[in-house]
C-alpha cells in the first residue's frame, strides 16, 4: 500500500486517488480547431517509461494538483496544487 | 535428426533414449538487413513473422526481443481465449483468432493444448440479464456461438459457485460461450517460434530495439544492442512498451500503461471445469490442467511500469474471489505476478501503418490480446507484405481517433479498465 501527498490533505492511502491523465495537455481552444488537433488531446499521451508529471484528484477533498513521480518505481517526487497546467 | 512431432517420431524416441531431439528454433546472429523485421518476441511478434513466411513467401526476416521470447504478456497472462465481442468489427478479428486457434496445434505440429471447455459471463440483476441477452443477439447475429444461460445453467457448469439466497452477488443467468476456453500460453509462443524457425526466420532474443533508423522521412531499419539492422519492413508488436519505441520513433499513441495482475492457487483435485467471469466480483477464474486455480482482475488503477502490480487491486481481485466461491477460502497462494499492458481509449486494439512510414503497428491490445495472437499475428504480416489493410485490419487503424469511428469494446473486453 502506498501512501500519496495530497498537497492540502497531506500523505494518504493511494486507494483515495484517481489519475487524470498528462499535466500541461491543454484543452484546445476556439472555433476552428483543427480535427488532429481535438485527437491529440483527447487521446493521444506521452506514457512515458520513468519521470512523469500528471493530474491527479484525491477524492476525499476534490482537489485536482499535478503529481511527479516515476512510473517504473512509483517514487513521487512532488505533489504541487494546479497553477497553470490547464490553461492553453 | 528428429524434427517433426508425430507418433512414430515420440516411439523412436523413446527407443533411443530421448537423444535425438533438435533444439526447436536456432540462436543465430542477427543479420545487416532483412527483408522484414518485428520487434517484440511475444505471441503476436512471433505470429507475424510465422504468417509472413508462411502466407507471403517472405522468409528472410527477423524477429527481435529484449529479453527472451513468451517472457512478456504471452507469458504471463491467464490463457483465456474467447470470441464473445459485440461489434461486427470485432467479432471479425477476435472471431478469426478463434478458428485459427482451433486449427493450431495441427498448423504449428506443436501442441499449444487449447481447451474449449467454455466460459459464462455471470449476470447479477435483471438488468444484467438484459445486455446479457442484448450481447448473446448480437454474437448470434454475427454468426458467433452464444447461449443465455439461467441459473439453472450456470449452477449446472459451475455447481461451486455461492448460490446461497445471502450471496452479495446472486447469479441471475449468464452470457455463455462454449467454444471459448484456455490455451498454454507459452505453448503458442514456442509453437510460433519453432514454425517460424523451419521457415527460416531468425529469432534473436536478448536483442533491444534502442532506435530507429530513419532517412528521408521513412524508418529504413533499428538500432539493436546487437548493432544497427537495416530493413524496408518494420513491424512493431511490444504490448506495453509501445508508446516508449513511439517515442523513440517520433509520435505518439493513444495508450497508457498499466499493469495487470495475475495469481494461482496451489493444485487441487478437479473442482471447476469452465471458465467464469463475474463484472460484479471483478473477477474471472478457471482451473488449469495442473489443478492450480488460476485468477484474474481488473488493471492497476495507476499508469505504471512496474511489472509486479500492487497491493489495493489484489485485494479487491481476491475479495471477489471469495464471493464467488467461499469454498476457496482455504485455498494458498502460491504465485502472483504482473504484466504491463497498452489500454487504449475505446478497448480496441491499433493495427496499421505508423505516422513513420514504413513502421506498421500491432498494439493496444491492453488486457485481452492472448486470445487474438494468430489474428494479430496475420493482420500484420499482411500489413507488412503489402503495406496495405485487409477489411478485417481497416478498422483498427490509428486514425480511428481522428475520425471518431471507435469501436468501444469496454464491455466486450469483459473486465474493467
Ligand atoms: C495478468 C494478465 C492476464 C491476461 N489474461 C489474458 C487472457 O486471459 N486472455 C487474453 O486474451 N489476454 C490476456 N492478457 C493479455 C495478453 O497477455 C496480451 O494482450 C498479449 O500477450 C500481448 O501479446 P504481445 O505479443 O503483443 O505482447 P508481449 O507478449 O508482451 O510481447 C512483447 C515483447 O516485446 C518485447 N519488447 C519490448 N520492448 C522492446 C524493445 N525495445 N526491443 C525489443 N523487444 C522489446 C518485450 O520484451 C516482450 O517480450 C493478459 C495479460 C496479463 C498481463
Ligand atoms: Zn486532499
Amino acid at each position: 500500500m502506498q501512501l500519496f501527498p495530497c498537497p492540502f490533505c497531506g500523505p494518504r492511502d493511494e486507494t483515495e486517488f484517481h489519475y487524470g491523465g498528462d499535466a500541461g495537455n491543454a484543452r484546445p481552444d476556439g472555433a476552428d480547431v483543427p480535427i488532429e488537433r481535438w485527437a491529440n488531446y483527447l487521446y493521444l499521451r506521452g506514457n512515458p517509461k520513468g519521470a512523469a508529471r500528471e493530474i491527479w484528484v484525491h477524492m476525499n477533498c476534490g482537489e485536482f494538483f499535478v503529481m511527479e513521480r516515476d512510473t517504473v518505481t512509483h517514487k513521487v517526487v512532488s505533489s504541487t496544487a494546479l497553477g497553470g497546467e490547464l490553461a492553453a | 535428426m528428429t524434427r517433426r512431432y508425430s507418433a512414430l517420431s515420440l516411439f523412436k524416441e523413446g527407443l533411443v533414449g530421448q537423444t535425438g531431439w533438435r533444439q526447436a528454433w536456432r540462436s543465430p546472429e542477427p543479420k545487416p538487413s532483412y527483408d522484414a523485421v518485428v520487434i517484440g518476441g511475444g505471441g503476436h511478434g512471433l505470429a507475424t513473422a510465422y504468417y509472413l513466411a508462411k502466407n507471403h513467401g517472405i522468409a528472410r526476416v527477423a524477429v527481435l526481443e529484449k529479453g527472451w521470447i513468451g517472457g512478456g504478456n504471452t507469458g504471463r497472462n491467464t490463457t483465456v481465449v474467447r470470441s464473445n465481442y459485440y461489434y461486427p468489427e470485432s467479432v471479425e478479428l477476435y472471431g478469426l483468432a478463434h478458428r485459427l486457434y482451433e486449427g493450431l496445434s495441427k498448423d504449428l505440429n506443436y501442441n499449444v493444448m487449447l481447451s474449449q471447455r467454455g466460459m459464462v459471463n455471470l449476470c447479477h440483476s435483471t438488468a444484467e440479464m438484459e445486455i446479457g441477452a442484448r450481447t448473446v443477439n448480437a454474437m448470434q447475429i454475427n454468426g458467433i456461438d452464444a447461449e443465455l444461460f439461467s441459473p439453472e445453467d450456470v449452477r449446472r457448469v459451475a455447481p461451486i459457485y455461492n448460490f446461497s439466497p445471502d450471496a452479495r452477488f446472486p447469479v441471475f443467468g449468464g452470457i455463455w460461450q462454449g467454444r471459448a476456453g484456455t490455451a498454454r500460453h507459452d505453448a503458442v509462443a514456442w509453437g510460433y517460434a519453432r514454425a517460424a524457425n523451419r521457415l527460416g526466420v531468425d529469432i534473436i532474443q536478448n536483442c533491444e530495439i534502442t532506435d530507429f533508423i530513419v532517412e528521408g522521412g521513412r524508418c529504413r531499419g533499428v538500432q539493436t544492442t546487437r548493432g544497427a539492422i537495416r530493413t524496408e519492413r518494420v513491424g512493431m508488436a511490444v504490448a506495453g512498451h509501445s508508446s516508449v519505441l513511439a517515442a523513440k520513433a517520433g509520435f505518439r499513441l493513444p495508450i497508457n500503461s498499466y499493469a495487470l495482475q495475475a495469481c494461482v492457487s496451489e493444485p487441487v483435485k478437479p473442482i471447476l471445469d469452465t471458465v467464469v467471469l463475474s463484472p460484479g466480483c471483478g473477477v474471472y477464474v478457471s482451473q488449469s490442467d495442473k489443478g492450480e486455480i488460476v485468477i484474474g482482475g481488473g488493471l492497476d488503477r495507476i499508469p505504471s511500469y512496474a511489472q509486479r502490480g500492487n497491493l489495493p487491486t489484489l485485494e479487491t481481485v481476491i475479495a471477489g474471489l471469495l464471493e464467488m466461491f467461499p469454498i476457496f477460502g482455504q485455498l494458498k497462494l502460491m504465485r502472483q505476478w504482473a504484466g504491463i499492458v497498452d489500454v487504449v481509449p475505446d478497448s480496441s486494439p491499433i493495427i496499421g501503418p505508423s505516422p513513420l512510414p514504413n513502421l506498421f503497428l500491432n498494439c493496444g491490445w491492453g488486457t485481452g490480446g492472448f486470445k487474438a495472437i494468430p489474428a494479430g499475428g496475420t493482420l500484420l504480416a499482411n500489413l507488412l507484405a503489402t503495406g496495405k489493410h485487409n477489411d478485417i485490419s481497416r478498422p483498427f487503424d490509428l486514425d480511428r481517433f481522428a475520425s471518431g469511428r471507435l469501436i468501444d469494446e469496454a464491455a466486450g473486453s469483459g473486465i474493467a479498465h
